[in-house]
């Protein structure tokens, strides 16, 4: 039964780490059909990390420390935080180790160390990228906490695990509380993934960036397990928001074919969500840097909204 | 007619070609006379250079065009053999300052007053070798690495810091480099430092018969090369007294225009880019894409290159070509206004366009902005409406202005010339003269020669010198960039720093035209 339970685990981690990719590609390829380019196909950032794989890197000799064990931590981080998210099922020995607020600590952990490499060689881009990412992190993280204690309010546990059951359980309810969170959520996932209106991923010019800023001094397999990682969190975070607002279909028992359902449900939310995320990328341009903090503003009124109707008045 | 009443000490000579430009020689005294009345008259400097002209026994030269009224007005200093020395420009005409420099980087001419930093100059010559001298050596030994010590000026204060950007940037664009003093995100000040494309090209085109050096000049600037070589083409025929048959220059101003389009859409796309809109990117990259394979097809080469030459143009249209480039203008026509709505639509874009890398009039006007970027911030001056050779005067071009200044009205003014540019297409498309498309140009007989087209950007001159006995020449080319390039600096005061790159991009200016 333990080793069945840990099986499951690790089978929901390397389809974590192998699927990440492909929805990067999948999103690039939506944003390329939207904007009338052929694109590069679904498997290009898995050809692009091999490449970089294989790439001798170079570090720039003023890096401390701090500076190689970087991408090694943040990849590390993501693939714990992909761990803790009952994406496929609700059966996980992990996912009950933390609840929401920890899952929250755990990307602000693999934030602060990308920050912290980013100044230490103490270039110009790397200080500047450093200082918009905590901009943009310290507006984006309350009201992700926000955007948590609503299912949390209404499910009574800021366990994900329980979340999910509640929820689920309670068949398809519309709660308009859940509805601004999802509103809230969707907005903090941009910001909290480098993605459009708030950063650029596209981008080459170095002075708009804010995720590629932190990290244009990494080369070869630093430089693959940083864009890996990046991949594996925005998989999670939309991991995350299927289980807060479409939790349907993660299995509740542990039978094969329940599994084998819920692993095609889960892709098929990905999908929905990775074409959704190039739709509004290829909608929205980039917001001026000094509107971000008013944009994330407005996801942590949404999730405040939101939270203050179902403790006021239930919904 | 202000600027014609001329200094009474002054000997003004015609100058042969289409120009209503007239030359003298003047001393140290009536240069700088001249100047501050031009500039009280709002006269505009088009070009300040030098030349060697000591073969010839004159020593060095100083040159300055000033544009005042439609008049142009190309005066000559002699600045002496051993130390040559001119009264600055730089104090009536503040975008003199970087070509005052680049005159002592190339030619050792000093002028008494002003920065006497490097600025074409990175290490690249010994400190007494000057490049453009008859006696420098072409493949002198080079001067070890490029000097870090050049002194930026700094801002000091609390929480101030530097970032420093280029040469080499994180995309594929031209190098540049851009010393930014911010507080967060906020712009204190910003200064350039160019020149990083040197090729001696200025050299090259002396070492080169008149006739043969328009391929060189067309390569000066790729975006420009219509107006490049139709500049250089004009200026040799007006020292050979060249008559330049009417087909040939309505098919030049085809060009010239069909060149202006084309850039336009490819700025508009990029703006999109940097604005976040790939979309637009996408949609302006395609239409730019037909645009020159039309190019490629009709005149065999994507951007133009070698299709104007001295004497007339290269090839020529039957009707066939003609209804096709009159049905591609419709097309584009419908297809640009279609997006034009979408992007004047977009509140995100907008926002980002709005009032962003704003540019007065009062400070395009005292900082002499030419050519696009002076129409953007309310300033009418357009060669093809004030000095208008065949086939403008008949043509009569409209020019479009905005009076806003920011990037959102630079967007505007690119829309607006592609309308035009369209309609000046269809016209000279309806209306292009029977005959030859080109002429023999003799060999060349005079000793003074401009030319001047409206590009994309704005005015590109070509001026040639002849020392007729000797058989030596100097052609300057000269590209609206050194008049625009100091703007930028100034505009992008209090922006932040992701807004330059876009800023940067509404001006597109260029670094290779403007470092010969």
């Amino acid at each position: 039964m333990i080793a069945h339970l840990f099986m499951r685990q690790g089978v929901q981690i390397l389809f974590v780490l192998a699927m990440a990719p492909l929805l990067a590609g999948w999103v690039r390829q939506c944003r390329a059909w939207l904007a009338n380019r052929a694109g590069a196909g679904l498997l290009q950032p898995y050809r692009e990390l091999l490449r970089l794989l294989r790439k001798q890197p170079v570090v720039p000799h003023e890096a401390s420390a701090l500076f190689v064990a970087t991408p090694y931590i943040v990849f590390t981080t993501m693939v714990v935080a992909s761990a803790l998210v009952p994406m496929i099922t609700i059966h996980l020995p992990l996912a009950g180790a933390a609840d929401a607020v920890v899952l929250a600590g755990v990307f602000s952990l693999a934030r602060i160390f990308a920050a912290l490499a980013a100044m230490d060689l103490g270039t110009g881009f790397g200080s500047m990228g450093a200082r918009r990412a905590m901009l943009v992190g310290f507006l984006a993280e309350p009201a992700l906490l926000m955007v948590l204690f609503t299912p949390a309010l209404i499910s009574g546990s800021t366990s994900l695990v329980v979340i999910v059951r509640q929820l689920a359980r309670h068949g398809v309810i519309l709660y308009p509380s859940m509805a601004f969170a999802a509103v809230a959520y969707v907005m903090v996932t941009l910001a909290e993934n480098a993605r459009l209106p708030v950063d650029n991923p596209d981008t080459h010019l170095e002075l708009t960036m804010i995720h590629e800023a932190l990290n244009l001094e990494y080369s070869g397999r630093y430089l693959a397990l940083i864009e890996w990682g990046a991949a594996i969190k925005l998989f999670v975070y939309i991991g995350i928001g299927a289980a807060l607002f479409f939790p349907w279909g993660i299995a509740q028992g542990t039978s094969s074919a329940g599994l084998a359902i819920a692993y095609a449900l889960f892709s098929a939310k990905l999908a929905t969500a990775g074409a959704g995320l190039a739709v509004i990328e290829t909608v929205f341009a980039k917001l001026r840097l000094f509107r971000v903090p008013e944009f994330l503003g407005t996801a942590f009124l949404l999730a405040v909204l939101g939270l203050l109707m179902r403790y006021l008045f239930g919904h | 007619m202000p600027c014609d009443d001329l200094h009474p000490d002054t000997a003004w000579a015609r100058l042969p070609g289409p120009l209503p430009a007239a030359h003298a020689w003047v001393d140290g005294k009536s240069w700088r006379a001249l100047a501050a009345r031009w500039r009280t008259e709002d006269g505009q400097l088009a070009a300040l250079w030098g030349s060697d002209e000591r073969p010839a026994g004159i020593g060095f030269v100083v040159h300055a065009i000033v544009i005042c009224g439609g008049a142009w007005r190309w005066m000559s200093l002699a600045a002496g053999h051993d130390d040559p020395r001119f009264p600055a420009l730089s104090e009536l005409f503040p975008e003199a300052a970087r070509q005052e420099r680049a005159l002592f980087d190339l030619l050792g001419i000093s002028c008494d007053v002003g920065d006497t930093r490097p600025w074409l100059r990175h290490e690249a010559w010994g400190s007494t070798d000057f490049p453009l001298r008859r006696d420098f050596a072409e493949g002198a030994p080079k001067v070890g690495p490029a000097d870090p010590s050049y002194p930026f000026i700094p801002v000091r204060g609390s929480g101030v810091h530097e970032i420093a950007v280029g040469p080499i940037h994180a995309g594929t664009i031209e190098p540049g480099h851009f010393r930014f003093s911010v507080v967060g995100d906020e712009i204190l000040r910003l200064e350039e430092r160019l020149g990083y494309t040197h090729k001696g090209v200025a050299k090259r085109l002396e070492g080169l018969p008149l006739a043969e050096g328009g391929r060189l000049a067309g390569r000066i600037c790729a975006d420009s090369t219509a107006a490049y070589a139709g500049a250089y083409a004009m200026a040799v025929e007006a020292v050979s007294a060249c008559t330049v048959p009417p087909r040939a220059l309505w098919l030049r101003a085809l060009l010239w225009e069909r060149e202006r389009i084309a850039n336009h859409l490819g700025d508009i796309g990029a703006l999109c880019q940097d604005g976040g809109l790939a979309f637009g990117h996408t949609q302006f990259g395609l239409l730019k894409e037909r645009w020159l394979q039309t190019h490629r097809q009709l005149f065999g080469h994507r951007y133009l290159m070698d299709m104007i030459i001295p004497g007339g143009v290269a090839g020529d249209l039957d009707l066939a070509a003609v209804a096709l480039l009159d049905g591609e203008c419709t097309t584009l026509l419908q297809a640009t206004r279609s997006l034009q709505n979408i992007i004047d639509d977009h509140a995100g874009l907008q926002e980002r366009f709005l009032g962003t890398g704003r540019l007065d009039e009062t400070q395009a006007r005292a900082l002499g902005a030419a050519g696009l970027i002076a129409r953007a911030s309310g300033i009418g001056r357009d060669l093809r409406v004030f000095s208008p050779s065949p086939p403008y005067d008949t043509l009569k071009a409209r020019i479009a202005t905005r009076a806003e200044g920011d990037v959102a009205a630079r967007v505007a003014i690119r829309f607006d010339e592609i309308y035009e540019s369209l309609r000046l297409i269809r016209a000279i498309l309806a209306a292009l003269p029977d005959g030859p498309a080109r002429v023999p140009c003799g060999p060349p007989c005079g000793v003074l020669g401009l030319g001047a087209v409206e590009g994309w950007r704005g005015p590109v001159l070509a001026a040639v010198t002849r020392a007729p006995g000797l058989g030596s020449h100097h052609v300057h080319m000269h590209d609206p960039s050194w008049q625009n390039w100091p703007l930028l600096e100034r505009v992008v005061l209090g922006e932040l720093v992701p807004d330059f790159p876009l800023i940067n991009k509404s001006f597109n200016l260029a670094y290779s035209g403007h470092d010969l």
